[in-house]
C-alpha cells in the first residue's frame, strides 16, 4: 500500500483547504463581528499542518491504484471534517465541545445539514457564513474539488472521482480527461448557486442569506443562517426558488452538462431515471398536500399546497429546509417525509439518499422476479431506458441495499442503547443515513440535546451515506488491509 | 488534440497509451466491456462501448468535435466504413486507419476523397516486414529507422570490443572515416541512462549507440563500432502469416531462406506463392526439426507467430543451438525488456513500429516521419522548416542558434538529394528536411512549437 503517497496528497489537502478559511475572514471584516482573527488562526494552523504532513513525502511520486483510491477519499474526508471543526472548538462565545463540533462539521460537509446550534441568529455572521460554505464544498464534492484543480492528482484521478461520485454506474466520463469532467461538474455547480443567489436575492433576502441559502439549497444542504429557517421569511415566492433549486439540484449532473454542452433541453426529456424522479416528486406533493388539507392542518388548499410540496421536495432531495413543524403533523405523514428521503435525488447529482435509479432498479428486478414465477422459462431483461442493466451493476445495486438497510438498522439500535427514545432513534438514523438533516422527536428542531455518544454515531452514519456506504466499508474489510 | 480510437486491440491501447500522456482529449471505441475498463482504470481516458462505425456510437465518442479518427479494429472492412461515415456525416478532419488486406492496399485509387476517403493507411505487417528486412540488410544492427524516404538512416548498434571507435573521443570519429563519409552520434545509453554526446564522449563496450548518417555510409560508420559480422545468408523463418510470408517473399531472392508452419493448409499455400523459399510444415519449438533444418548454420533465425511466448522460447531455444542471431516477435511490452537482455538478440515490438508511423500524423509542426524508441520514451523526428527567418524560429539559423530543448540534437540536414551532417555553424534552409533525436518526449511540445510557423506567414 502506497501509505506515503496517499499521506502526500492528504497533506496537499489540508494545506489547501487552509483557503476556505479566508472567506469567512473577509465575511468577518466586512461585518465587524470579531471572529477573524480566529479564522486566520485556523487558516494558518491547517496551512502548517498540511506542510508538515507533506514534506516529510514530498518526493513519493507514486500512480495510485485502485485500491489507494479509497484510502485517499475517506482519510481526505475524515482529516478535512476534522480541520473543518477547528473553528467551531476555537469559538468562545456561545462555547461548543469537540464532540459537538466535529458533528457540525460533519454535518456540513456531507450535506446532511443537522445542527447542535440553538440560537443560529445570533451567531457571529463569520460562523454563520462559514457554516453555509462548508455545505457548499462538500456538495459537490471536495475531492472532485482537488481532482479538478490540483495537477498532483491528475493520475488516478478516476480512481479517486469513483470513490466519491454517488451514484450506482459511474464509469461513464462526461469527458475524455478526468480533470475536464471534475471541472465541468464544478463549473456548473456554481454556475447554478449563482443562478441561486440572484434569485434569492431579487425574492427578498439580504445579500448576505442569499449567498448563504443558495450554498445550502444546491449543494442540498438544508443549514440555514435562521432558526426558523425558510419560515423566516414566510414568503411563497423564496419557497417557489427554494423548491425549483432543490430539485434541480437533485437531478444528475451529467444532463446539465448535456444540456449545457448541446445548448438543447432534450437530454432532461429522454432521461429515465429524471422521468421517475420528477413523477414521484410531483406525486408525493400531491399526496401530502391532500392529506394536509383533509386532515385540517391547513384551512386553505393553497396553503396545504405550500407547506406540502415544499416538505415533500425538501425531504425527498434531502435538503431539510423547513418551511413548518412537519414533525407534528398528524397521521402518516411524519414518517412519510422521513421515508422518502430514502429515496433521495438522481445519481451523480447533490442529494443524498439511495437515488432514484437505485429504486428503479430494485423496482424492476422485483418485478422481473415475480413475472418469473409465472413464466419460469421467460428470459426477462432488466431495462432502464431501453439499455440493458449489466448483472455487474445489479449486483452491486443488491449489495448496496442490503447494506444501506443494514446500516440503518443497526445505527438506530445502537442510538436506543444510548437511551435515544425510538422514534428520535429511528428518525435520526435515518436523517443522518440519507443526509436528510431534521428527524422527528427530540432531533425535530435541532440535535442540540441528544447525548454525545449519539452524536459520534449519527456522525459516522452521515459519512457513510454521503459516500455511499461501499467507500467506507471497503477499508473496515480485512482483505484491504491484507493484500 | 481530440482523437476518436476504434478498437482497443492492441495496438489501439499502445496508442492510447502513447497519446494520453501528450493533452490529448482521447475517446476509445470497443465491443469488449471489460478491455475498455481496464483501460479506463489505467489510463485517463475514456472508453466507448458499441460497434465502432455505427454513427450513434461515433456521436457518442465526440466524433462531432474530433479532430482525428483512428480505425484499429482488427477488420479492414470496418476500419473503412467507420472513415466514410466519419467523413461523410461528421466532417472529421484527418481519417487514419488500419489495412491489413493487401488486396485493398494496392489499389489507392480506393482511398481517394470520393470513394472511400482513408487519408492515411497503416498497415502493420508492411512495416513490420520492412523493419526486419532492414535489421537483415545491416548485420549488428538493433534497429534502423529510415528518413527522407531512406535517403539517411538512424541505426542503433551496440558497440564491442575490437572496434576501432570504443574506447575513443567522438571528435575523432571524422579521422576514422573515409573521406566523404560523415555521420553523427545522436544518443549513447549505457545501462539504460542517457547520454548525451558532445566531441569528448568515449564511447564504451556495450553501449547502445544510435547514430545518424547517409545510407550509403551505414557499414562503414557501423564496422568502426564493431568487428563487421558476415552478410547474412541463410535465413530461418518461423511462423507463416502475414508478416512471415511476405517477409520471405522479399528476402527469398537474394537469402536462402527457410520458413516453418505448423498448419499444412497455410503452408501449402504459401508454398505455391513462393519461388524460391522452402516451407516446412512442423512446429518451431521442436528441437529435432531445428537440427534437421541445420539451425546451428543459420545466419538470422526470425519467430513470427502471433503468440509471445512460443516466439521467446523458440527463439532461446535455436540461439542454445547455435544460431548466429535470433530475432523474435513480441508484443507485450513488458517481455521486450526482460528479454533482450538475455539470450535474444532483438525483439521486435509491433506496437512500437506501428505507432510511429501513427505519431507522424498526430504531431503538428510539419513533420513528415516520427519514430518511437526505447519503448516510447525517446523519439526521432524529421521536420521540414518552412518560412523564412522572419516567420520560423528554425529557417536561416545556424544549428547553435536553434533554441532546442536540452537533450535535443540535431544530427543531421536533408537538403534535396544529400544528407548534411550538422555542425554548430550549419544554417537551415526553407524547404530542408531536419532531423531531430529527442531523448525525452516530453519536450516533443516545444520540438512541435519549433517547427509551427507564425501567424503571420500564414
Amino acid at each position: 500500500m502506497g501509505f506515503a503517497g496517499v499521506q502526500r496528497i492528504i497533506g496537499f489537502l489540508i494545506a489547501g483547504s487552509s483557503l476556505m478559511m479566508l472567506p469567512p475572514v473577509v465575511v468577518s471584516w466586512w461585518y465587524h463581528d470579531g471572529t477573524a482573527n480566529l479564522f486566520l488562526i485556523c487558516s494558518a494552523l491547517m496551512l502548517l499542518t498540511g506542510v508538515l504532513v507533506y514534506l516529510p513525502v514530498r518526493n513519493a511520486f507514486r500512480e495510485l491504484r485502485l485500491r489507494d483510491g479509497f484510502l485517499v477519499v475517506v482519510s481526505s474526508w475524515l482529516v478535512l471534517v476534522l480541520v473543518g471543526a477547528l473553528p467551531f472548538v476555537l469559538l468562545v462565545s456561545p462555547h461548543i465541545s469537540y464532540v459537538d463540533a466535529v458533528f457540525e462539521s460533519m454535518s456540513g460537509l456531507t450535506t446532511t445539514g443537522a445542527t447542535i446550534l440553538t440560537h443560529i441568529d445570533d451567531l457571529p455572521h463569520a460562523v454563520l457564513y462559514y457554516r453555509q460554505q462548508l455545505q457548499w464544498l462538500g456538495g459537490m464534492g471536495i475531492i472532485v474539488l482537488a481532482v479538478a484543480i490540483l495537477p498532483i492528482l491528475r493520475i488516478g484521478g478516476m480512481q479517486l472521482y469513483r470513490a466519491e461520485m454517488p451514484g450506482p454506474m459511474k464509469d461513464s466520463k462526461l469527458t475524455p480527461r478526468i480533470t475536464e469532467t471534475a471541472k465541468a461538474l464544478w463549473l456548473i455547480y456554481v454556475g447554478i448557486t449563482i443562478a441561486c443567489a440572484l434569485a434569492y436575492w431579487l425574492g427578498g433576502m439580504s445579500l448576505f442569506d442569499a449567498v448563504g441559502h443558495s450554498f445550502s439549497t444546491v449543494a442540498i444542504g438544508g443549514f440555514s443562517t435562521h432558526d426558523a429557517s425558510l419560515a423566516y421569511w414566510d414568503s411563497p415566492t423564496l419557497e417557489v426558488i427554494a423548491m425549483t433549486f432543490m430539485a434541480i439540484a437533485g437531478i444528475n449532473f451529467s444532463l446539465h452538462f448535456l444540456a449545457w454542452r448541446r445548448a438543447t433541453m432534450q437530454p432532461y426529456f429522454l432521461d429515465p431515471e429524471l422521468k421517475v424522479y420528477a413523477s414521484l416528486l410531483f406525486l408525493f406533493s400531491v399526496l401530502v398536500s391532500m392529506a394536509l388539507f383533509l386532515n385540517g392542518t391547513y384551512e386553505t388548499l393553497a396553503d396545504s399546497f405550500r407547506h406540502g410540496a415544499f416538505q415533500v421536495i425538501s425531504a425527498m432531495t434531502t435538503t431539510g429546509f423547513t418551511t413548518a413543524p412537519f414533525a407534528e403533523w398528524a397521521g402518516f405523514m411524519p414518517t412519510f417525509l422521513i421515508f422518502i428521503a430514502f429515496i433521495g435525488g438522481c445519481a451523480s447529482s447533490t442529494a443524498g439518499g439511495m437515488k432514484v435509479i437505485r429504486v428503479i432498479l430494485l423496482y424492476r428486478q422485483s418485478a422481473r422476479e415475480i413475472r418469473r414465477l409465472i413464466h419460469p422459462n421467460a428470459v426477462i431483461v432488466v431495462r432502464v431506458g431501453g439499455q440493458k442493466t449489466s448483472d455487474a451493476v445489479m449486483d452491486a445495486v443488491w449489495g448496496f441495499f442490503f447494506l444501506y438497510i443494514a446500516c440503518f438498522a443497526i445505527t438506530t439500535l445502537l442510538l436506543t442503547a444510548t437511551g435515544l427514545d425510538p422514534v428520535t432513534a429511528y428518525s435520526a438514523a435515518a436523517a443522518s443515513l440519507t443526509n436528510l438533516g431534521p428527524a422527528l422527536g427530540d432531533a425535530s428542531a435541532n440535535y442540540a440535546h441528544l447525548n454525545d455518544s449519539s452524536k459520534i454515531i449519527l456522525s459516522v452514519a452521515m459519512l457513510l451515506g454521503r459516500l455511499e456506504i461501499y467507500t467506507l466499508l471497503v477499508l473496515l474489510s480485512p482483505a484491504f488491509w491484507r493484500a | 488534440m481530440k482523437i476518436v480510437v476504434l478498437g482497443a486491440g492492441q495496438v489501439g491501447s499502445t496508442v492510447a497509451h502513447s497519446l494520453s500522456t501528450e493533452e490529448n482529449d482521447i475517446t476509445i471505441v470497443d465491443t469488449n466491456p471489460r478491455r475498455l475498463k481496464e483501460l479506463q482504470d489505467r489510463l485517463d481516458i475514456r472508453g466507448v462501448l458499441g460497434y465502432a462505425s455505427h454513427p450513434k456510437v461515433l456521436v457518442r465518442a465526440g466524433i462531432e468535435d474530433a479532430d482525428l479518427i483512428i480505425a484499429l479494429t482488427n477488420s479492414d472492412e470496418v476500419n473503412m466504413t467507420a472513415c466514410q461515415v466519419a467523413y461523410s456525416l461528421f466532417n472529421t478532419p484527418t481519417r487514419i486507419a488500419r489495412i491489413r488486406s493487401s488486396e485493398y492496399l494496392e489499389r489507392p485509387g480506393l482511398f481517394s476523397r470520393e470513394h472511400c476517403p482513408v487519408d492515411v493507411l497503416i498497415s502493420p505487417e508492411t512495416l513490420i516486414v520492412e523493419y526486419i528486412s532492414r535489421l537483415i540488410e545491416y548485420p549488428g544492427a538493433l534497429q534502423v529507422l529510415d528518413f527522407a524516404d531512406g535517403r539517411a538512416q538512424l541505426v542503433a548498434t551496440q558497440a564491442y570490443a575490437g572496434g576501432p571507435l570504443v574506447g575513443k573521443r567522438l571528435h575523432t570519429l571524422a579521422e576514422h572515416l573515409p573521406a566523404g563519409a560523415d555521420a553523427r552520434v545522436a544518443a549513447i545509453y549505457r545501462q539504460d541512462k542517457t547520454i548525451i554526446p558532445d566531441g569528448g564522449t568515449v564511447i564504451e563496450e556495450n553501449d547502445t549507440v544510435f547514430f545518424l548518417a547517409a545510407r550509403k555510409h551505414i557499414r562503414t560508420v557501423m564496422k568502426e563500432l564493431r568487428p563487421m559480422d558476415r552478410p547474412v545468408n541463410r535465413i530461418v523463418l518461423a511462423g507463416g502469416g502475414n508478416i512471415g510470408s511476405n517477409l520471405a517473399r522479399k528476402l527469398e531472392r537474394q537469402h536462402h531462406v527457410k520458413i516453418i508452419e505448423r498448419d499444412p493448409d497455410i503452408a501449402e499455400i504459401i508454398a505455391q506463392d513462393l519461388e524460391k523459399a522452402i516451407v516446412l510444415i512442423g512446429d518451431c519449438a521442436d528441437e529435432e526439426l531445428l537440427r534437421e533444418e541445420a539451425i546451428d548454420a543459420a545466419d538470422v533465425y526470425c519467430v513470427l507467430t502471433n503468440d509471445d511466448e512460443a516466439n521467446i522460447l523458440s527463439s532461446m531455444l535455436a540461439k542454445k543451438m547455435g544460431a548466429k542471431k535470433v530475432i523474435a516477435l513480441i508484443n507485450r511490452p513488458s517481455y521486450v525488456d526482460l528479454v533482450e537482455s538475455g539470450s535474444i538478440d532483438i525483439a521486435v515490438s509491433p506496437q512500437q513500429v506501428t505507432i510511429g508511423a501513427l505519431l507522424t500524423h498526430i504531431r503538428r509542426g510539419n513533420m513528415v516521419r516520427v519514430h518511437s524508441l526505447r519503448r516510447g520514451a525517446a523519439e526521432a523526428i524529421e521536420a521540414i522548416a518552412i518560412g523564412d527567418r522572419r516567420s520560423s524560429r528554425v529557417v536561416g539559423r545556424s544549428v547553435e542558434d536553434i533554441d532546442l530543448p536540452a537533450g535535443t540534437t540535431i544530427p543531421a540536414i536533408v537538403r534535396g538529394e544529400d544528407v548534411i551532417i550538422a555542425h554548430h555553424d550549419t544554417v537551415i534552409e526553407a524547404g530542408d528536411h531536419v532531423l531531430l533525436f529527442v531523448p525525452d518526449k516530453r519536450q516533443i511540445a516545444a520540438i512541435e512549437r519549433l517547427f509551427q510557423v507564425s501567424a503571420t506567414f500564414m
